[in-house]
């Protein structure tokens, strides 16, 4: 970092003032002013809009944010959940979307493997990011996926070239402070043949309660390449979360997606998989706990571009308190897409009287030869589990606590990562409090 | 002194509807008393209300384990004081392995006054006495691996009852219909293993229909309910009368209980 753009709010100045400090090549400082323009352009979205109608932002004030960068205190850095007791291929750190540290390994290096912020990707591998960025987010959608392709600072890039096999994860780490403004985006490439698994937690530091993320992901998965992508989204529970994310998967290659969501005020999610090569494949597992008032909404999309295609889908939420969930899934075959096989399912765990879990799945099959099946529960904590467990010495809350951990497990079960499992397992488990 | 479990003039009933109206009975602990009788007549719900199963309202009487009336605790604090019940139908608690489940419920019962978060009884020496336990019981260890009932036969919920039964150790227990569901082979293994493991160190209270729980047990006392009512106690050769004429002499002898226990089926068929 050369200058600071210490800045109030999103203005034209403060935006001019970014660009100059990055000094990226014009193809990106270009895609960052169209983006501008649109996020000038657009509105707000609409109180009655489909994806915003169970949502409520109207107390969010962009203004209270502003773009990142200056200095960052590197020893505000929260412990990371997922990579605890794993040989990591590499890992990178940043606070308020401006990056500190990153290490690769030198044998990933050797083979052409590339891990860093998309930040420095994007100065010093400019023309090989070119050729992907903005591919699968659309920064037309809304507000927020323009105001992220413009501003994106920080982040993280992978790439792995053909054929190369990565046994180790990769773990990033993305932190924010009191108040501060996250505009990481992911970048990951998987060229043909290509494998790896990269493993992405969001952590508030110690104390700090407020902030905004406004995010992006896109995973773009070559023929044949497998990727298995963990992103744990933990802020503390004042912060604003706005993300799209998308990964386009291609011919023959596999994609495992876990998302965890355990943290934040208001979260609005679009989370879309895109199977463009017959026989792609995708799994996407959610595993969603809220507590307070928290307000967490998700809306899935797997889309089946090609022929003999798959995907698997299933979100868990447990509500605590009077927290609220929202998921709106969709599976969507193109006419082309034949002999696809489609699955979405969404249990949500209600702990609280209060809490609320609206769930709604949907199907939008345009070819005739097609197995697609979705499912959707809501319910309490049955009292006849609870009993059970108590007539074997467990307390009420042990009993919830076993119930919810059991009800998460067959998530677990899925994700083949066993640090994610694990830990993902215990942060659950540690947040059920007594149960109603 | 020995334990003693005092059933005392209790009176239950579900969802408003009178189900027991004044039954009593009493366990030493080495005892085995059996508690028979027609379907609906009242039996799983005298379990159901002395481990405290809150859908079971107590409207009267007492249930004494020596001095301490365990309808004044919860349902976990009766089965951390050494009274456990095997379940007719046992839940399943699915994505939770039995092994994981009967650890933490072993640490419980045997450290009643553990704290929550404390820990757990060493895995190792848990794992070598669930493994000797098992074997012991004939049951495959791939089982401990599974989700509690979940997915299980009929048959399979039994002999998990009966393995954590073996593990908890209580002073009392009650076996609901543990025999059913189990063909001639493991009716007799779950007889066998139950009188190992119960016999003379516990108080048993055997809910069953077949005759061979109870040659296995032979039980002390049994106990005929009919309407919600104990209405006879006797021997062994109770047992074994009504196991061989059946209900008919009990009904005609006690008209009152015999009507009370028509309207109970009827209001519940
Ligand atoms: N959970 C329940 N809900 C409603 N009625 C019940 C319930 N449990 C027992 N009953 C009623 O109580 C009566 C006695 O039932 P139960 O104790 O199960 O009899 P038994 O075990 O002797 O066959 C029956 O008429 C039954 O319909
Ligand atoms: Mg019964």
């Amino acid at each position: 970092m050369t200058s600071t753009a210490t800045a109030t709010g999103f203005s034209q100045e403060a935006f001019d003032a970014f660009l100059t400090a990055h000094g990226e090549p014009s193809w990106c400082t270009d895609a960052r002013r169209d983006a501008w323009d649109l996020f000038q352009q657009l509105d707000w979205p609409a109180r009655n809009a489909e994806e915003w109608m169970r949502t409520d932002i109207r107390t969010f004030r962009l203004d209270r944010y502003g773009l990142p960068g200056g200095e960052v205190d590197n020893s505000l850095l929260p412990p990371a959940l997922l990579s605890e007791g794993v040989e990591l291929g590499g890992h990178s750190t940043a606070i308020d979307s401006v990056s500190l540290d990153g290490h690769l390994e030198q044998q990933w290096a050797d083979k052409g493997v590339l891990f860093c912020s998309l930040g420095t990707a994007v100065r010093e591998h400019g023309d090989l990011v070119r050729k992907y960025f903005g591919r699968a987010v659309d920064s037309s959608y809304d507000r927020f996926a323009a105001l992220n392709t413009a501003c994106f600072s920080g982040g993280t890039f992978l790439y792995v070239p053909r054929g190369v096999v990565v046994d180790q994860p990769f773990h990033c780490l993305t932190a924010l402070t009191d108040g501060a403004t996250d505009l990481s985006r992911t970048l990951v490439v998987l060229e043909e043949g290509a494998q790896a698994t990269l493993m992405s937690e969001m952590k508030s530091t110690e104390g700090a309660e407020k902030g905004l993320h406004c995010g992006a992901i896109e995973l773009m998965v070559a023929p044949g390449a497998n990727l298995r992508f963990v992103n744990l989204q933990d802020w503390a529970h004042g912060v604003w979360h706005f993300a799209h994310q998308r990964a386009i998967v291609d011919r023959d290659a596999t994609l495992q997606w876990t998302i965890g969501a355990l943290g934040s005020k208001l979260a609005k999610v679009n989370q879309h998989v895109e199977l463009v090569g017959q026989g792609a494949h995708s799994q996407v597992n959610g595993v969603i706990f809220t507590e307070g008032k928290q307000h967490l909404s998700y809306h899935t999309l797997q889309h089946h571009r090609a022929p003999h295609t798959t995907s698997d889908f299933l979100y868990k939420s447990a509500l605590q308190d009077s927290s609220r969930t929202v998921w709106r899934g969709m599976i969507k075959v193109d006419p082309e897409a034949q002999k696809t096989d489609g699955y979405q399912r969404n249990d949500n765990l209600v702990l609280s009287a209060k809490a609320r879990a609206d769930s709604i799945p949907g199907l939008e099959i345009e070819a005739d030869d097609v197995r697609c099946t979705h499912g959707s529960t809501s319910g309490r904590v049955d009292e006849e589990q609870i009993f059970y467990c108590q007539s074997r010495g467990f307390t009420r809350k042990e009993a919830a606590r076993a119930i919810v951990a059991g009800f998460f497990q067959q998530i677990f079960d899925r994700i083949t990562i066993e640090s994610v499992r694990e830990s993902l397992g215990l942060a659950v488990a540690r947040k059920v409090r007594e149960y109603e | 002194m020995t334990d003693t479990l005092r059933i005392e003039d209790l009176h239950v009933a579900v969802e408003g509807k009178p189900i027991l109206k004044g039954a009593s009975l009493t366990i030493n602990r080495g005892e085995t008393h059996a508690l028979m009788g027609p379907n609906g007549s009242g039996k799983s719900t005298l379990g159901m209300a002395t481990m405290g199963h809150p859908h079971y309202e107590v409207t009267g009487g007492h249930v004494w384990l020596n001095d301490v009336d365990l309808l004044e605790l919860d349902a976990d604090e009766r089965a951390r004081s050494g009274v456990f019940m095997a379940f007719q139908r046992p839940m399943a608690i699915p994505g939770v392995k039995l092994a994981d489940f009967l650890r933490h419920a072993t640490t419980n019962v045997r450290n009643p006054d553990r704290q929550e978060g404390e820990e757990l009884i060493p895995m190792r020496e848990f794992r070598k006495e669930l493994k000797s336990k098992m074997e012991h019981l004939q049951i495959d260890m791939e089982f401990a691996r599974r989700y509690v009932n979940d997915g299980f036969s009929g048959g399979e919920m039994k002999r998990a009852e009966i393995l954590q039964l073996a593990m908890l150790q209580p002073k009392f227990a009650v076996l609901d219909e543990t025999d059913s569901g189990l063909d001639a082979d493991a009716v007799r293994l779950a007889s066998e293993s139950i009188a190992e493991i119960g016999g003379d160190k516990m108080g048993l209270l055997i809910i069953t229909h077949h005759d061979k729980l109870l040659e296995h047990n032979p039980p002390d006392f049994t106990h005929v309910m009919l309407g919600g009512r104990i209405v006879e106690t006797g021997g062994i050769e109770l047992a074994h009368e009504l196991h061989e004429r059946g209900y008919e002499r009990i009904r005609e002898e006690y008209p009152e209980a015999a009507a009370e226990n028509r309207e109970m089926a009827e209001a519940s068929a």
